[in-house]
């Protein structure tokens, strides 16, 4: 085909999908009413969403009183959720930022709902530093505008200003990112639609027409914006870390924060979207799209970070006891064996010791492991989150102000709200935008989809002639003797003048082809590209049958006289090849392929 | 723009289109435009379009964020309201990086991608005329100016090189 792909490769589209069958099976779960379990998902996580609301209006009418904080204990549950929505918040600009220059296709088939992720873990994060202020109605004060207080500017030195900006400008570029690839489905979605939906999704689609210089330039906005959102995505969690990292709490003022904290981001990023693929690839029949090798890619990029993290882990401890200084060993010696050990334990049990098991090939394709290891991760990484900020405050240099930090109903109350949120904006996504990046499939399909490959199931490889109900030809009431097999490929007949109206020219070839031959997909045989099926179509050989029946001599006339160079195409194998693919013996045509060298002996 | 009448070919396969565009060129017709459900590879110089330079905006507008961040907070800690914060000098240039850098991506970013729209024509509430419903779904589009070419002329190229429809439409 178009472009070499390593057999050792697995294909990314299974099922032998057409251009059409993506775009059916991508966009019908919108237009659709909604699975009785995605209505029963949608009235719990409202329900969650309620109660979040309720806690959120509480705190701010009584007070962040109603929050277990006190002097020493300033970061509760709020900055350890904070801390881990904004981690799962990575995994979707990392999967296309940095695996789109990395050129990893698997992408395609998780990049829109990843992304889609991030942007709503990134609002549930900015939830919990926007009530923690206090006086969350003045948490513009944050943003340096000119203002009559002075005018009095926020400082710049401070981390929790850097991450402000962080986060804004990952939220914004995430967002415009996420858009500007679905504008063309949109625009998919838009052409299927009637009524009142068709003019939704002509507004959301911004009149996207699909020209070829509105191609060009879209890939390269999506290629720049990638390379400018890697250094970002690295850069969110690095700043994230900097709150504690520039702190001079034990514990925290550590040079291994920002890796830590990225790798960390990634791998918990990874998990929430392997959670949620799995149910959504199961709910929406998406298996085709969204494959055991896009399973196994995921659990790699987990195995890979997961290790990092537990190397994190032990390089703190050895870091601590090699630098002789007390506190910061104190704080260790508390993490492990203090009153929280029970969190240190699910951290190290969940985070380092979880991963690992990806080692094993039939752990990384299973469903249910991977599927139940995922939910254990983003457990322990809360459990990281909750260790760094609570065990190390409820510390502090003076005995005196030690104490025990357990949240109240509020703080959990808010916890469940951001489940309620987070889900409630996912499920809504997955009716309103095609959740697989239509274009972005449909692009990788040739290099990547299974019967290209020839990894597809041989019981695919039947042909069927399709009648296209749109097809019209008005110009001159001529119209064009064509019919299209499975993959979409066009395998069209002899041009034939046809004065009658289309509707009777239907019926007509419809009767005839039921009795005469169907044309096969000539491509199919190995040395046969679309010039040459074309060429031999345009001598008439349009079935397998007939290929075979041809002497050599015959096919090397046509190549001959057909237009365009065929100079490296030898058609001597082509009956014995033809004659198999006649009979429906594909084993064997198979094996006469590996055999051959480009169609020759 | 004018109204315009473009007479156009869909073809099933972008293979099939691109060599449609190869006997185009070789007879000399000027093609309109191409329109695909996804971005063909190999087309651009086909259709002589030149390299798009969108990158470039997208320094610009990352330069101008550069310089916005660190030339105002370096204003404003210096010369509207200089305070000591930990004991730096008032001009504390490594922790203005991380705001530099911020701003420098998000003015690249919002620069790049509101100049693409309007370059494109493209935005909320605009109505475009597409030629086909199926050119977002599987048909790959070949659209001749109707001024250029006579009917008779296009359907004869587009059967000739494998199209499955031909219709025409006008557009604004």
């Amino acid at each position: 085909m178009s472009s070499y792909v390593s057999p050792i490769r697995e294909p990314l589209v299974t099922g032998s999908k057409t251009y059409h069958d993506i775009t059916e099976d991508l966009v019908s779960p919108t237009e659709k009413a909604p699975a009785a379990s995605w209505v029963i998902g949608f009235i719990l996580s409202i329900s969650a969403l309620a109660v979040g609301l309720f806690c959120i209006a509480w705190t701010i009418w009584h007070g962040i009183g109603t929050w277990n904080l006190n002097r020493t204990i300033g970061w509760g549950w709020d900055i350890t959720n904070f801390v881990w929505w904004i981690g799962i918040g990575h995994a979707g600009t990392l999967i296309s930022a940095i695996l789109l220059l990395f050129r990893q296709k698997w992408r395609t088939g998780v990049n829109r709902a990843a992304e889609a992720m991030t942007i709503f873990a990134v609002i549930c994060a900015a939830l919990f530093p926007g009530i923690h202020v206090g006086r969350a109605w003045v948490v513009f004060y944050f943003f340096p505008y000119p203002n009559t207080r002075g005018p009095l500017w926020p400082n710049f030195n401070s981390p929790l200003l850097w991450d402000l900006f962080a986060i804004s400008t990952y939220f914004t570029v995430s967002l415009l990112f996420w858009y500007t690839g679905l504008v063309p489905d949109f625009a998919t979605v838009r052409d299927r639609a009637k009524g009142i939906r068709k003019k939704i999704y002509n507004l959301l689609s911004f009149g996207w027409v699909g020209s070829a210089k509105h191609w060009q330039r879209w890939e390269y906005l999506s290629l720049v914006l990638a390379g400018v959102a890697t250094p970002l995505v690295l850069s969110v969690h690095t700043i994230v870390s900097f709150d504690f990292a520039t702190s001079v709490i034990p514990g925290w003022h550590t040079t291994i924060f920002p890796p830590y904290f990225v790798a960390g981001a990634i791998f918990s990023g990874f998990a929430m979207v392997l959670t949620l693929m799995l149910v959504t690839r199961k709910i929406l029949n998406l298996q085709d799209y969204i494959t055991i090798a896009h399973i196994e890619s995921m659990n790699k990029v987990i195995l890979a970070t997961g290790t990092i993290v537990g190397v994190a882990y032990l390089t703190e401890l050895f870091i601590a006891w090699y630098s002789g200084y007390v506190y910061e060993q104190f704080a260790f010696f508390n993490r492990a064996l203090g009153p929280y050990w029970w969190s240190y334990f699910g951290m190290m049990a969940c985070n380092v010791i979880t991963p690992q098991f990806f080692w094993f090939k039939k752990i990384r394709r299973s469903i249910f492991w991977t599927f139940l290891l995922s939910i254990v991760v983003n457990i322990g990484m809360w459990f990281e989150r909750f260790v760094i900020i609570a065990t190390t405050l409820a510390r502090d240099y003076l005995p005196s102000s030690w104490s025990y930090y357990s949240p109240t109903w509020v703080e959990m109350g808010i916890y469940i709200g951001t489940f309620g949120l987070f889900f409630t904006l996912y499920l809504l996504f997955t009716r309103v935008a095609p959740v697989v990046a239509i274009a972005e499939v449909k692009h990788i399909l040739k290099s990547s989809g299974d019967q290209y490959s020839g990894k597809a199931d041989p019981g695919h490889h039947h042909v069927d002639v399709q009648e296209d109900p749109n097809f019209i030809s008005y110009l001159s009431g001529s119209s064009f003797d064509y019919a299209k097999d499975k993959d979409g490929n066009l395998s069209y007949a002899t041009v034939t003048k046809d004065t009658s109206s289309t509707a009777a020219a239907g019926t007509a070839k419809k009767s005839e082809s039921v009795t005469s031959s169907k044309p096969d997909d000539l491509k199919k045989l190995e040395g046969i590209g679309p010039k040459v099926a074309s060429a031999l179509i345009a001598a008439g050989i349009t079935t397998f049958s007939q290929l075979s029946e041809t002497a050599i001599d015959r096919l090397q006339q046509i190549l001959d006289e057909g237009e365009g160079n065929f100079m490296g195409n030898s058609p001597e194998s082509w009956p014995e090849q033809a004659k198999l693919a006649a009979e429906g013996k594909w084993d064997e045509l198979n094996d006469l392929m590996d055999r051959l060298d480009g169609g020759k002996y | 723009m004018g109204a315009k009448k473009l007479v156009f070919g869909l073809y099933n396969d972008e293979e099939v289109l691109l060599e449609a565009v190869k006997s185009a060129n070789a007879e000399h017709i000027d093609i309109y435009d191409v329109y695909s459900p996804f971005p063909i590879h190999g087309l651009d110089p086909l259709l002589g379009l030149a390299e798009s330079r969108l990158h470039i905006a997208g320094f610009i507008y990352g330069m101008l964020g550069t310089l916005t961040a660190f030339l105002g907070m370096s204003w404003i800690f210096t010369k509207d309201w200089p305070i000591i914060f930990g004991g730096k000098p008032y001009w504390a240039v490594p922790s203005f990086i991380p705001i530099t850098f911020e701003v420098t991506v998000l003015f690249a970013s919002i620069g790049m991608v509101v100049t693409f729209y309007i370059i494109n024509g493209l935005g909320p509430g605009v109505e475009n005329t597409y030629l086909h419903d199926r050119i977002t779904d599987d048909k790959f589009c070949l659209a001749f100016d109707s001024d250029k070419m006579t009917n008779a002329d296009a359907e004869q190229f587009f059967r000739k090189t494998g199209a499955s429809e031909v219709h025409e439409k006008d557009i604004k």
